[in-house]
């Protein structure tokens, strides 16, 4: 049994500590992101499936289609929200020196944002008829 | 002011001091699935910039992705996505309190293997039955 001599309470010394700073906020985001991939995953192998070897037009008309194209973004940006929470915990399971651990992090969220930028753009840019 | 100094904690064993079981290896899979499918967003993401970019582009892509190594690529990702996605559930089961005792685990681990391998042969069935 520890003595508990300093003068901040045992739930002060342990905020803010522990590898990912605010687990249980990620802990749930995680999980909410996994319900909403659930069905947008579902949705998204339906409509990959249904653009399997269409041509280019008829593929376009398919993917620009209001309700596809929403759900589509959705669907990305779930995933990337979720596979960042997900590949920091596996960060923080591996990398155990602080600095290279900061870098992948990093790395890890530059990543996701760049992967959900490109992909909104170029659904964006379908959808307006760039 | 004196600090509390943490007390020594007992490490945990690591992977190789287990003899190798469903569970475990389903715990892995999710772990390499979630991995897997990280990595392939940029696939997903050069996809649609390809069509964003036009005709040229999008077909070049679709030549890539009906190559062999293409298919297999994609193959593994549906694999991958089916996977992850019914060991998720098995995850839900888990944070609602459940399904811990374990001839369940077992059975769940089970379970999430044969199911995700039927909804991927399911899904490749439509897909060369359809084009
Ligand atoms: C299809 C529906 C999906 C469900 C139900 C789901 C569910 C989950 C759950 C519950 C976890 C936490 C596991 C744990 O606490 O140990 C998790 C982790 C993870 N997920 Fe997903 N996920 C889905 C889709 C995706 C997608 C599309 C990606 C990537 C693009 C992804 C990437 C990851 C990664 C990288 C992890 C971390 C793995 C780990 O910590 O071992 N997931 N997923
Ligand atoms: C492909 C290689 C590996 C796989 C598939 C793997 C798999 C796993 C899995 C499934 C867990 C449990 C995590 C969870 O369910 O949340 C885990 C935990 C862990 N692994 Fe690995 N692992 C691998 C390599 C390594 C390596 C190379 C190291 C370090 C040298 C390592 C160190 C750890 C540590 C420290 C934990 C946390 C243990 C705990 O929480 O008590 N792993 N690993």
């Amino acid at each position: 049994m520890q003595s508990n001599s300093s003068m901040r309470t045992p739930l002060g010394r342990v905020r803010g500590l522990g590898s990912a700073k605010s687990g249980t906020g990620h802990f749930w985001l995680q999980r909410l992101t996994a319900v909403a991939n659930v069905i947008l995953t579902v949705i998204f192998v339906f409509v990959v499936v249904a653009l399997v070897g269409k041509p280019y037009p008829a593929a376009m008309a398919l993917l620009t289609q209001p309700c596809v194209a929403i759900l589509m973004l959705l669907f990305i940006l779930s995933a990337c929200v979720h596979m960042r929470i997900g590949m920091q915990v596996i960060i923080e399971d591996y990398v155990h020196e602080e600095g290279v651990k900061i870098l992948a992090v990093m790395a890890n969220t530059f990543f996701a944002i760049a992967v959900g930028a490109a992909s909104v753009y170029a659904v964006l840019k379908l959808s307006f008829g760039g | 002011m004196a600090e509390v100094k943490p007390a020594a904690r007992p490490l945990s064993p690591h992977l190789q001091i287990y003899r190798w079981s469903w569970t475990m290896a389903m715990s892995v899979a999710h772990r390499v699935t979630g991995t897997g499918l990280y990595l392939g967003t940029v696939l997903i993401a050069a996809w649609l910039v390809a069509a964003a970019s036009g005709p040229a582009a999008f077909d070049t892509a679709q030549w890539i992705a009906g190559s062999i190594l293409g298919r297999l690529v994609l193959f593994l990702y549906s694999f991958s996505l089916m996977h992850h996605m019914v060991g998720g559930l098995r995850h839900f089961v888990w944070d609602m309190g459940k399904g811990y005792e374990p001839q369940t685990r077992m059975a769940m681990a089970k379970f999430t293997l044969v199911i995700s391998t039927a909804l991927t042969v399911l899904i490749w069935i439509v897909v060369l039955a359809t084009r």
